[in-house]
């Protein structure tokens, strides 16, 4: 693997356009990747999910370098019907569509930015792999008080033509003061057995809103891993829904820090499984400043040989007075070779707080099923409908109405 | 309630705990093994203690596997590095040398020490109904009760002792559930362990009376191994208490010891434990480290093991009694408290790995931080997919007295089974100021009322101990919080 990086490395700076300081940076960030490698079960953070692992025994042969000058067809069956947006298609990794006819002109700019920024590289060796491979940033800006009409449909689409098994992608977003903004990350692959990093940046200013909808619904082969980073300040709002059906492996990493008073975050999200996948849901809720709120509701349904993760930390500093931390994982394991790990965590160093955490692990009651048959259900019906019940109790947490219907609709639930 | 608490407070014992009532060092003669750690220091112990020759086999392997292993360094409470060359392995008071047939024979300095410490070895002065174990340094003293124990069958007695008596039932157990090839801390242990109780009981035996073993450091620049083997065979009881003080010195001892408990068919195991070990000063100065290796192994069907412990002692705890549940329908327990002030730090929890079927685990744990230390409960729950129907049920509560002071709570759940059920719960929180105001109405001051509300917190797990040490536990919380209030 090592010898086909360093190819792939060298091969790409040569076609890029970078000035030689960017490269200079890009070799700091690749030289840490390489020093790393893949992280692996040693690492605390990768403990259930051993990524190296994984990525050795379903990617035969690997490959970093993407041709980013081939432009790809939009294939548009695959666009949300029933649903007005704004669309941004990425094929590949590479930006091939955007569109803003809902929205007003100059409030929200798309740059594309080729400077890297000069970051601390030591987050993780996936977010080096990021940094080293991406030949630019996608940098959305959403201008002072000004709310989105529709909600932004991010689709993230491979296809058989991807010249790398790893794709890299970064994104950055900025919402400025009193702004608000609704994002469906969309993925859609028809690609196989390719490792697909993505790292994304929000910041949040001062009474601003960001709504992110994570969706991964179809059954495909590919590797994913999602770093979210985000920074909120006073009286800011997140809510993150992530809903983890389709990838064969994707783990949704979520630092979230609290750096201004009253700024709150909601994280909220599904996994059900019916094949051999491995799904997980990192958090880290960072509350640094007073009066900060975060609350976060995970649940789990797993059948066949699946596996899910869940690991969450709620950090309090000691000037975060009056923090209030909640969090809740369940999990129903529906068969005997599922497995369903969690780490919930708590690290608190201020005293007037209140924050728990619970979760929990079993099948389903046998009681209520009986109870669903005596009233007339069948045993599978009976299931079903408990499950769904389990599972709606997340979606309902979803504040926007159309979003809601869409999610539900994805699940299968009747209104 | 009011009551037992004013009583735990009055002003001599306030003044007298507030120094840590058992930071005396008694003078003794001692004879030591030469500093450091290499195979003569282990031959040299093994000769001193007239063990066969398995034994020192069984230390030099331990010893050979320490070589090539690790410090680990993932626990939360960091500490400076240790240097293992730089330790007595062996301390023993000179007098233990032959080893006095009768309690009446023991070096009166020894006696005086226990006596300050409230731990009576001479027959007149015995608690009621409790038989001791006591350790100094890195032998046992003194152990009481023994022929009342005998004529049951019961063997209490020292380690060393069972290893010359009871060869057969001392090979046959140790290192099976801590094996040699453990960890850093708990192999050091099986290389240079020098004393600690052994006990077993034998099939059908309800034992009569609490056992108990004191463990006190007194010799400086020492390192404490003790030992502990507790077997329970089939359809038996038996409670066992542990104490734990140590001498005020500046500089910090380690304290590594393992205890293995082994439960048959149809046994149960009570271990309790109240460690008050030197915590070192208000500035964090000096204490123990209390690295020990707790381990029990509920081997027979319908076993149960349950572990208690208040943790009040000791600069760093670093410890997770844990439950290997082999048996079907075996149990686990773990209830605890930990305490930390000052410049304390503790990483504590426990393990329950359920293999049997119909197993099942609880365990709380109260946790409670003022001044500048840090806490952490650290958990596993391992469902393994054979354990069908296992239930587990977790609770971890933390309370935090001042914005200096940190609580945090690591549990991994591990659930293979789709027929088990896991439940976890956790709060951090601070006493509320309606609970305090409430209290105070009523006449208490704020003191008294923290206390009240501390004790109710830990009410839970106090109420596992045996009765003698429930009363001195709860004093023991109450004064542990000295002076965290304002």
């Amino acid at each position: 693997m090592e010898q086909q990086l360093k190819v792939d490395f060298e091969n790409y700076v040569k076609t890029s356009k970078l000035s030689s300081k960017n490269i200079e940076l890009k070799r700091v960030n690749f030289n840490h990747f390489l020093e790393k490698g893949f992280p692996n079960k040693r690492d605390e953070n990768w403990k259930f999910s051993d990524l190296n692992h994984i990525i050795s025994k379903n990617i035969k042969k690997l490959s970093f370098y993407n041709d980013f000058l081939k432009s790809e067809q939009v294939d548009e069956s695959i666009f949300i019907n029933n649903l007005e947006h704004n669309k941004l298609v990425f094929v590949n990794g590479k930006l091939e569509k955007k569109e803003f006819n809902h929205e007003e002109n100059n409030k929200v700019e798309i740059i594309e930015d080729f400077n890297l920024l000069n970051e601390k590289i030591n987050i993780n060796s996936l977010t080096s792999l990021n940094n080293a491979f991406t030949d630019k940033h996608y940098n959305l800006v959403v201008k002072k008080n000004y709310t989105l009409k529709k909600p932004l449909v991010i689709y993230n689409i491979t296809n058989e033509d991807v010249t790398s098994k790893n794709l890299n992608l970064r994104f950055n977003i900025l919402l400025e003061e009193n702004s608000s903004l609704k994002i469906i990350d969309f993925l859609d692959d028809k690609s196989k057995n390719n490792f697909l990093n993505t790292y994304y940046k929000y910041e949040i200013k001062k009474n601003s809103i960001l709504k992110n909808y994570k969706i991964d619904r179809k059954f495909n082969s590919n590797i994913k891993y999602f770093y979210n980073n985000i920074n909120q300040e006073t009286n800011s709002l997140s809510e993150i829904f992530i809903l983890s059906l389709g990838s064969y492996f994707i783990k949704n990493e979520i630092n979230c820090s609290l750096n201004g008073k009253y700024a709150s975050a909601f994280i909220n999200g599904i996994i059900s499984l019916k094949n051999f996948q491995h799904h997980e849901i990192k958090t880290n809720i960072n509350h640094l400043a007073e009066s900060t709120k975060s609350y976060q509701l995970i649940k789990s349904v797993l059948d066949n040989e699946s596996k899910a993760v869940f690991q969450g930390k709620i950090f309090a500093d000691s000037k975060a007075q009056k923090t209030d931390g909640y969090q809740l994982s369940k999990a129903i394991l529906l068969s005997n070779n599922t497995e369903f790990n969690a780490k919930p965590e708590l690290e608190i160093y201020a005293d007037d707080v209140k924050c728990s955490h619970g979760s929990a692990s079993g099948n389903l009651n046998e009681n209520s099923i009986f109870y669903l048959m005596t009233r007339g259900l069948n045993y599978q019906e009976a299931k079903n409908l408990l499950i769904n019940g389990f599972l709606l109790d997340v979606i309902e947490k979803i504040t926007d109405s159309e979003i809601k219907k869409i999610i539900k609709n994805i699940m299968g639930f009747k209104e | 309630m009011k009551e037992s608490y004013n009583k735990s407070l009055t002003e001599k014992e306030v003044e007298n705990l507030k120094n840590y009532k058992y930071g005396f060092s008694t003078d003794i003669e001692e004879v030591r093994a030469p500093k450091g750690l290499n195979e003569e220091v282990i031959k040299f112990i093994s000769k001193i203690k007239k063990e066969p020759e398995w034994m020192l086999n069984f230390r030099l392997k331990a010893f050979e596997r320490f070589k090539k292993l690790k410090e680990p360094n993932w626990q939360k409470p960091k500490y400076p590095k240790i240097n293992y060359q730089d330790l007595y392995y062996y301390s023993a008071p000179k007098s233990m040398k032959d080893k006095p047939k009768d309690i009446n024979d023991l070096d009166p300095k020894l006696l005086e020490t226990y006596k300050k410490l409230g731990i009576p070895l001479q027959e007149q002065k015995r608690l009621n109904g409790i038989a001791v174990d006591a350790v100094f340094d890195s032998v046992s003293v003194a152990t009481t009760f023994k022929e009342e124990l005998t004529k049951k069958g019961i063997i209490f007695c020292s380690i060393s002792e069972a290893i010359q008596k009871h060869p057969e039932l001392v090979k046959k157990y140790l290192g099976t559930v801590i094996p040699l090839t453990d960890h850093f801390f708990a192999t050091l242990n099986s290389a240079v362990f020098t004393d600690g109780s052994f006990v077993y009981i034998p099939e059908g035996i309800r034992c009569p009376m609490e056992l108990s073993t004191y463990f006190r450091i007194n010799a400086s620049d020492t390192g404490q191994f003790e030992r502990t083997l507790i077997i329970a065979d089939k359809g038996s009881y038996v409670s066992y208490l542990e104490g734990c003080t140590a001498p005020m010195r500046d500089e910090n001892q380690l304290h590594a010891a393992n205890v293995e408990l082994i439960a048959l068919d149809d046994a149960e195991i009570k271990y309790s434990t109240v460690q008050n070990w030197y915590p070192g000063d208000e500035n964090g100065k000096g204490g123990i480290y209390n690295f020990v290796t707790k381990r029990g192994l509920c081997k027979g069907n319908n076993s149960k093991i349950s572990w208690t412990q208040v943790e009040t002692g000791s600069a760093i705890t670093w410890k997770y009694p844990s439950c290997i549940l082999k048996g079907d329908n075996s149990i686990g327990e773990f209830y605890s408290i930990a305490i930390t002030n000052n410049y304390q730090k503790a990483d504590t929890g426990t393990k329950m790995i359920h293999l049997g079927k119909n197993t099942k685990s609880k365990i709380i744990s109260k946790g409670i931080s003022a001044g500048n230390s840090d806490m952490v409960y650290r958990g596993l729950v391992d469902v393994s997919s054979k354990a069908e129907n296992a239930k587990n049920y977790t609770q971890c509560d933390s309370l935090l007295m001042g914005n200096k002071c940190g609580a945090h709570t690591v549990p991994y759940i591990k659930n293979k089974n789709s027929d088990s059920n896991i439940a976890h719960e956790a709060t951090t929180s601070k006493i509320s100021e309606e609970q305090l105001h409430y209290c105070q109405q009523r006449g208490l001051n704020s003191e008294e009322a923290v206390g009240l509300i501390v004790n109710g917190f830990c009410k839970e797990v106090l109420q596992q101990l045996p009765m003698e040490f429930a009363v001195e536990a709860q004093k023991l919380v109450g004064i542990s919080l000295e002076g965290s209030v304002g």
